[in-house]
């Protein structure tokens, strides 16, 4: 068995993530929090450090890495904003639709834009009828006079109003069994029909932008079709379960890590009985229980993600990381906040953002329950 | 049009670890372990300044340190950002060196590289802050040099125009190629390493030299080539006292102004200052 390590290359894209984090997410993160604003023209900013476009392969315009990478980048963003996070790891889960499932011709057309930031991506599945029950997807597809028209409505959706390129799944039409048969499409911007509708307004996760996405009546062509008919629920699927779970994975590793970080800053710094609060046992058992979930998420997480890069299925290792790296940034965000005293519900201090943001990761790229039956039905079948 | 550039940098301590430094209380050395380093802040305006340089005329920048191997991974950063080469002067004999003898073993290091038509510095490190090195270097290499350098514009393959920042606004100088320029922080943004960049960076080549493979004088180098000694260093004392001034505020004034030349205050240099821009 090899230990645990990050390469040399690995430890330098980091620093470098870092020093761009520090200098252009950190001193505005709290501020993009309280105004709710999704700051995209940080976008072409991230375009260009190769963030965007981390694991698109450089013939496309990307930096030819891979989901380790990527989630280095986006612990990185996340410790500081993981609302700027879950944009950023949405506008991937359209950019990996493309990139593992599109046309050589969609690769072309779409890749280099997305990879640099100068579109943004979506995804569209969820709808009001239930997240949860993705079979049950109402919104439909009808093949007419050569295009395909598409009705529906997608409901909490990441980048509803701000993404340039969207995909959409929708029914298409059953199977001899009487099955949904789901098909996906890539949709331009600026497509009649196609607009954003309700924005919700959220707990955690502010700086993205949540909300509902309309289809009336929309013509797409054929060529805008993702993969073949019918195969629309695999590609969201395995886009949601490989790169979706990773990236909530990524961004509550980043949560725990500031949770790390405030809170050594403030127990050491906060002084009650003529010492810092660090001196005190109580107070260390936090801080280690913190750190360990820290690093048992960030374990959880790295494994799966390098497991994605070795071609390896890994569903269930993005499960278990999604449920436990989120489930635990909860658990950090509230302690800390506990151990700061009064400070710690005060919003100049991070934490209380960090517990939000922790809390609206749950249901995001499916509940904790849903991450439970996943794991459950592969270890009661063996796998 | 094309020039060979060189550019100096220094490994200093991260500062968001100066809490870690300590002063060691006999050997009155500073302890620096488990001190991760950066490339000195203003040092990365300087590659800035040379990238631009190559940008816009192309060419090929060499960045250069004489540092303990560790320097590598500064030196690997400068390759992100863009720079094309990396040399490392290391060797157990530069230890110790004052600015004299650093400013000499750069020297010996660049001539060993080739010949430059320009050569950045930062105007001073985080650490040493003493700023001498940029000069001493040009004086060894017997070319042009100027301080504190806020802009500068190329005119031609053999000179420039630069503006040398000064208290109240700045003198500008032409200067004859090759020449050395510190730049200050004003000069530019130092852009961001990117990924892409750390990719590009394990590809590049970084040439390790040690005292042997240059052309030196060993009595010029390291603590024994180095003609200032530090003397005693010390951790100052730095609780604060307050005091009440009383009286009207003409008297105030005058007490106050009296306390800060005591405390060593050049007020003079200021009012000079302030009558010749009027
Ligand atoms: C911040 C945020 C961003 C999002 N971004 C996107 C996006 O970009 N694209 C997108 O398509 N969707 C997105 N979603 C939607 C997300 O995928 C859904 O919220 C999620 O799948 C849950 O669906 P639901 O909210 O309708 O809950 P429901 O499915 O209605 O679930 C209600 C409750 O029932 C439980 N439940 C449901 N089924 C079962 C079961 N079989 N067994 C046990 N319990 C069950 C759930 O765990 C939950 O407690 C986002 C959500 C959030 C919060």
């Amino acid at each position: 068995m090899q230990f645990f390590q990050f390469t040399e290359e690995q430890e330098m894209l980091r620093k470098a993530v870092r020093e761009f984090v520090e200098a252009e997410i950190a001193p505005k993160a709290a501020e993009w929090d309280e105004k709710d604003y999704c700051p995209v023209e940080l976008f072409p900013k991230m375009g260009e450090m190769g963030i965007t476009g981390i694991f698109v392969p450089e013939q496309y315009g990307g930096a030819g890495l891979g989901h380790v990478e990527r989630a280095i980048c986006l612990e990185e963003i996340s410790r500081h904003s993981a609302g700027l996070g879950i944009a950023l790891m949405t506008h991937h889960l359209c950019v990996a639709g493309i990139l593992y499932y599109g046309t050589e011709e969609q690769k072309q057309k779409y890749l280099p834009e997305l990879a640099a930031g100068t579109k943004i991506g979506g995804l569209s599945v969820t709808e009001p009828g239930g997240g949860s029950d993705f079979m049950g997807q109402k919104s439909t597809g009808e093949l007419k006079d050569g295009y395909w028209v598409l009705n529906g409505r997608k409901c909490f959706i990441t980048n509803s109003h701000v993404a340039d390129i969207d995909i959409w799944t929708v029914i298409t039409g059953q199977d001899e069994k009487g099955r949904p048969v789901m098909t996906a499409f890539i949709i331009d911007p600026d497509t009649p029909g196609h607009t954003p509708g309700r924005k919700e307004h959220k707990l955690g996760l502010r700086g993205s932008v949540t909300g509902d996405v309309n289809c009336v009546e929309v013509k797409v062509a054929p060529g805008q079709m993702l993969g073949k008919e019918g195969a629309g629920a695999k590609i969201a699927m395995t886009t949601i379960q490989e790169v979706g779970r990773a990236g909530m994975s990524a961004i509550n590793v980043g949560i725990l890590r500031g949770c790390v970080e405030e809170g050594v800053k403030f127990a050491n710094e906060r002084i009650v009985y003529g010492k810092p609060i660090a001196k005190l046992q109580a107070i260390q058992f936090d801080i280690a229980e913190t750190r360990l979930e820290y690093e048992a998420a960030r374990l959880l997480t790295y494994r799966a993600a390098g497991m994605k890069d070795a071609g390896i299925p890994c569903a269930t290792e993005f499960a278990m990381a999604k449920l436990y790296a989120t489930e635990a940034a909860c658990r950090a965000a509230k302690r800390i906040m506990d151990m700061m005293g009064g400070y710690g519900i005060i919003n100049e201090y991070p934490i209380g953002r960090f517990l939000r943001d922790a809390l609206a990761s749950i249901p995001a790229g499916g509940t904790s329950h849903i991450q439970k039956l996943i794991i459950a039905g592969s270890t009661l079948s063996g796998k | 049009m094309s020039f060979n550039i060189a550019v100096c940098i220094k490994p200093v301590p991260d500062p968001s670890h100066y809490d870690k430094i300590t002063i060691h209380p006999v050997n009155k050395t500073i302890t620096r372990e488990g001190i991760p380093t950066i490339i000195n802040p203003v040092d990365k305006n300087a590659i800035e300044a040379a990238l631009q340089v190559k940008e816009k005329w192309g060419g090929k920048v060499t960045v250069i340190t004489m540092a303990p191997p560790s320097a590598e991974e500064n030196l690997r950063e400068a390759l992100a950002m863009g720079a094309d080469e990396a040399v490392l002067l290391t060797d157990r004999a530069f230890a110790g060196a004052d600015t004299w003898a650093t400013s000499y073993t750069l020297a010996q290091g660049l001539k060993k590289i080739g010949h430059f038509d320009l050569i950045f510095t930062g105007t001073e490190s985080a650490d040493g802050a003493t700023s001498q090195v940029p000069a001493q270097l040009a004086q060894w290499l017997k070319i042009a040099h100027l301080w504190n350098v806020q802009q500068f514009k190329i005119t031609n393959k053999e000179e420039l125009q630069a503006q040398m920042k000064i208290e109240n606004g700045y003198i500008e100088y032409a200067l004859k190629l090759p020449a050395l320029l510190a730049v200050s922080r004003e000069c530019n943004k130092p852009r961001y390493t990117t990924i892409m960049g750390v990719m590009k960076a394990k590809k590049k080549p970084l040439i390790t030299y040690t005292a042997d493979d240059l052309d030196l004088n060993k009595d010029f180098i390291g603590l024994k080539g180095s003609p200032t000694q530090p003397g005693d260093i010390y951790t100052p004392e730095l609780g604060r006292k307050g005091q009440e001034l009383t009286g009207e505020v003409e008297e105030i004034v005058a007490q106050l102004i009296q306390k800060l030349r005591a405390a060593g205050l050049n007020l003079e240099s200021w009012n000079a200052c302030a009558v010749g821009r009027e």
